[in-house]
Order: structure tokens, then sequence, then C-alpha cells
């Protein structure tokens, strides 16, 4: 019995290790025939520097690229903050009758499809500040996906959950915060997934805006003046904490989603017969 | 809607009031389907009562009228027994178990039983004997911290009863609520339900298309027509024997499903009772 729960165990730790090994070690892989290639060819290393370079170049700059890092981290989740804030209080506003959804969406769909980097310079000149502009930029990209998630989630309720509310005498509130949101958990966690992902890279495409404009002090500047530079490696080095801070924000909008659905909802749930 | 016409219990009416009366009710969808036509029915305290007919005779509609889901397009519904709130239904008295076990996926046992007491605000502290005592009823009480998803079909339908009966209802309207559910399973919940409204002398109306369910549970049949929907039959049951396995396999339990299947074939249209014609 304990032999085969142990066996059953250790079979499972075993998965999780390859789960996590396999994937490691084929970037480690990448990285090696990189450098090796880079050493072989001879490439100058203001077209392509190796690894080593670039790693060096993280250790130098870090005075410069960790101030720009934390720019950008702020950025980003402050704006990921609001749009959850306000796509969420958007959507429950919206459900709440068919005309106002009438009324209101077109102008949520607009704001969506009109390209930020297009949006972008209106913004520099109205906001107070570049950070706020920056701000403002992610937002509106990060908004979108969370408002229509949360929608598409508070208007796919139980027909039958929401006629038992109706019969033991539920208040709009009641309903709202014992049927409709937590109904809606799912979707809300997709919006937020998206949402993260995207607000990451509005705030780096706006920064590039106003960048352009000569203000700023996020990751994606660091990245323009280095390539102005020719300080290839540095470029490098920014791209790098660009995409560790996405997988970071990745990482952990999938664990708040896992956390929250994994007892109860299907997409969670390891398959078992 | 009020308990005008029923004056003061006079002390010569030693009858008791009927719980809930339907006159002459009739409902047309705005798809223009007319689902009841002038569908008249009273309904005693602590009867068990079936509501037997073809599908798309308006069963449930009449149980949604009755649980106020849907509002009737004339007719009346009357409740001379219970106190009547805002809405014209007697408050906190009627429970619904539907088809479905319809619980919320992201509650436990515990949590989908909670929900009726929880939206008359009364605290989980103060609730949980009630809802402990209800689980054990249906055989759940090991399973109050269950997600509903771990636990079979017949399960989740005990979940949906100890629910409905968490608010100590005196209507229990239930609507095919074990169609779904295999055989043995069926019979299983079938006397569950039985032993339930012995114990607690609720009413329950009790939706199904079974014949053998209805004259295996009720106390009285009403077979109901199709196109428009109303009352085609009405008969009490009366049996010496106790509801049971030796029910099931009586002559008494035999006589009773040939009269029902007769009456629901003359429903549907078909006059087997007058010789063998057919039209
Ligand atoms: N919401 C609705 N809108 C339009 N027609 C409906 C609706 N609900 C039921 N009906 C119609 O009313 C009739 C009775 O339906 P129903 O009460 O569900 O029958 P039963 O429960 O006996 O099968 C059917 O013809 C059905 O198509
Ligand atoms: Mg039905």
């Amino acid at each position: 019995m304990t032999a085969a729960l142990d066996a059953n165990l250790i079979r499972r730790h075993r998965e999780t290790m390859l789960r996590v090994l396999i994937p490691i070690s084929v970037v480690v892989c990448l990285i090696l025939l990189w450098q090796v290639l880079v050493t072989a060819s001879g490439v100058p290393q203001y077209i392509l520097p190796g690894p080593s370079a670039v790693g060096v170049s993280l250790v130098k700059d870090w005075g410069t690229l960790a101030p720009a890092l934390w720019v950008t981290t702020k950025i980003t989740l402050s704006a990921l903050a609001l749009a959850l804030l306000g796509g969420v209080g958007m959507a429950v506003f919206l459900v709440q009758s068919k005309w106002i959804e009438t009324a209101f969406y077109p102008i949520a769909v607009i704001l969506q499809v009109t390209p930020i980097v297009a949006v972008a310079p209106l913004i520099l000149i109205y906001a107070p500040s570049t950070q706020v502009a920056l701000l403002i930029c992610a937002f509106l990209v990060a908004f979108f996906p969370i408002l229509s998630n949360m929608v598409q989630g508070l208007k796919s309720v139980d027909h039958n959950l929401l006629n038992l509310f109706d019969l033991y005498g539920a208040s709009r509130l009641q309903t709202l915060l014992y049927l409709k949101l937590p109904a809606s958990l799912p979707y809300f966690m997709t919006g937020l997934k998206i949402g993260g992902g995207l607000s990451l890279i509005a705030a780096v495409v706006a920064e590039f805006a106003a960048g352009s404009a000569g203000a700023g002090s996020g990751l994606a500047f660091r990245l323009l003046e280095a390539q102005y530079r020719l300080n290839i490696p540095r470029l490098f080095a920014a791209l790098i904490l660009l995409s560790a801070l996405g997988v970071v924000i990745f990482g952990i909008t999938s664990f708040i989603a896992w956390l929250s659905l994994h007892r109860w909802h299907e997409s969670s749930i390891r398959r078992e017969n | 809607m009020t308990n005008l016409h029923y004056p003061e219990t006079p002390p010569t009416e030693t009858r008791k009031r009927p719980l809930v009366v339907m006159s002459g009710v009739s409902k047309s969808f705005s798809s223009g389907t007319l689902a009841l036509s002038d569908m008249s029915l009273t309904v005693e305290n602590g009867e068990f009562v079936s509501l037997l007919g073809p599908s798309g005779c308006g069963k449930s509609t009449a149980l949604r009228i009755i649980s106020g889901l849907g509002d009737v397009t004339s007719g009346e519904i009357d409740w001379p027994a219970s106190r009547i709130n805002s809405k014209g239904l007697p408050e906190g008295d009627i429970s619904f178990v539907f088809q479905e076990p319809t619980l919320m996926p992201w509650q436990t046992v515990f949590g989908n039983v909670y929900l009726p007491l929880r939206l008359r605000r009364i605290s989980k502290a103060a609730a949980r004997d009630e809802i402990m005592a209800c689980l054990d009823m249906v055989g759940l009480k090991d399973f109050a911290d269950a997600y509903p998803r771990e636990l079979s079909g017949g399960m989740k339908m005990r979940v949906s009863i100890a629910r409905a009966l968490v608010t100590k209802p005196k209507l229990l309207l239930m609507d095919e609520p074990f169609a779904a559910l295999d055989e043995i399973t069926r019979q299983k919940l079938n006397d569950d339900v039985l032993r339930l409204w012995r114990e607690t002398g609720i009413t329950v109306i009790f939706v199904t298309h079974s014949v053998y369910e209805s004259a295996y549970l009720s106390n009285r049949i009403v077979v109901m027509r199709a196109r428009p929907g109303g009352v085609h039959a009405d008969f009490p049951l009366v049996t010496s024997l106790e509801r049971g396995p030796l029910y099931r396999t009586s002559e008494e339990y035999r006589a009773t499903c040939e009269k029902v299947s007769q009456s629901l074939l003359e429903a549907i249209g078909f006059p087997l009772a007058n010789g063998l014609e057919m039209h």
C-alpha cells in the first residue's frame, strides 16, 4: 500500500522535474550554440555579441538598467491594476441593462481598435508627465481584453442558478456578489493573463513613442539609447530584462489563475479517469 | 392576491385551508405558444401531487408559475394558508428542485446548501446546525467539504434537495428531478423523497413523465393534456401498503400504473378505453 503510494509520488515528482528541466536544458543548449557560433564565425560585437558579452554588460550596466527595469515594472503593474479595476467595474456597469451596453460598448471597441502608437503622441501632449502618459497608454491596451472577457463571463451565468437566486428573493447586489462575479472568475482570469502581457507590450511601445520625443527612463528607452550608441550588448541586456519581466508577469498571473480556480474549474483540474 | 375572500376562520369551518389554489390560469409566451389554458388546481397541505403528462404539455410552465418565476397571462394563484409578501408570493415557503442539480461549482456542498440562508443574511455559524441536519437527511454529512465536481449525479441531486429543504419550506416543487439519473439511483432517491415527505410533512408537487414514478410516489396524480396544456384527469391514490419494495411488486401498484397509463393515453389522444379502435 505505502510502497504503491511512494512509487506514485516518485513518478509524479519525476514528471514535475522533467517539466522544469526539459525547457531549461533547451534554453541552455541554445545559449551555448549561440556562443559557439559567435566565437567560431568571429562576428564583431557591435553586430552580434555572444551571450558572455551580454552577461558582462548586464552586470556592468546594472546601475543604469536596474532603475529602468523598476520604472517599466511600475508602469506595467499600475496599468494592469487600473485596467483590472476599470475593466471589471465597466463590465459590471455594462451588463446592468441592454441599453447601457448598446450605448457604451462601441466606445470601448473604438478605444481598442485604434493602434496605441497612433494615439500615444496625443496622450503625450495632454498628460501632465511622460510617466502618466505611458500609464494611460498601457491602461488603454490592457483594459479591453479584461472588459470583454468580464462582460462575457457576467452574461454566461447558468440561467437555472439565476432562477434560483430570483426564487430566494436575492437582491441585485447579492446576485452580483454571490453568483455573477464568482461565475465569471474563469473569464476574469483569462482577461488577467492577456491583460498582463499586453500592458507590458503597451508600456514598451508607448515608451518608444515617448523616447523619440526625448523623454523617459524605462527599459524601452534604454534599449533605444543603446541602439543609437551601437552598444549592442547593452541592447541585448535590456531585451533580456524585458523578456524576463514578461515571463515573471506571465508566471504570476498564471499562478493566480491556478490558485483561484484549481479547486473547482475544469480548466485547472488534472483529468483523472 | 389577498386573503380577503378567506375571512377569519368561522367556527363552523373545520376543513383546513388549501395551500395553493390555481384558478383559470392561462399562459402564453411572446412566441405565441399557448402553454397553459384555463388550468385550475387546488393543492392541500401535506399532499404529494404528481403532475404527469407528455413532454411539452406545460408541466414546467405550471410549476414555474406556482413558484413565481413566471407571470400568468390570465387567471390567479392564491395562497390561502400563507402570509403573502409584496411580490404576491408566500415568504420563504417555496423551494424548487430543477431537473439539473444547479449547484454553484465554486462552492463546496456546505456552501451550496448554505445559499438560501446566506441570501437571508443568516451567518454561517448560525446556519451550520441546520445545514448539517439537512445534509444528514440526504446522507451527505461526510461530504460537506467536497466540491460538486467530486460527486456523482445522484449525490449532486441530493445536495440540491438538501438546499431546497434548508429553509424548511411548506411547498417543495420538483421538476423531473431524477429524469437524468439511472434507474437504480432514481429508485433510491424516490425512496429518500418519500421518507422526507413523511418525516417533514412537507407538501410536494412533483413533475414527471414517468407513469411508474408517479404511481409509486404520489397520493394524488394530476394528468395533463397538451396543446393547450391543462388538467386532463385528477385522481387520488390511496393504498393500504407502505410504499417500498413490496408495493412495487404488488397487484395494487400494477393496477394503478395501468389506470394512470390509460388516462395518459387519453390525454395524448388515444381513446383506448372504449374498445381498441384508434382515431
Ligand atoms: N420560455 C419559453 N418561450 C416560449 N415558449 C416556451 C417557453 N417555455 C416553454 N415554452 C413552450 O411552452 C410549452 C410547454 O413547455 P413546458 O412547460 O416546458 O413543457 P413540459 O415541462 O411539460 O415539457 C411548450 O410547447 C414549449 O415549447
Ligand atoms: Mg419540463
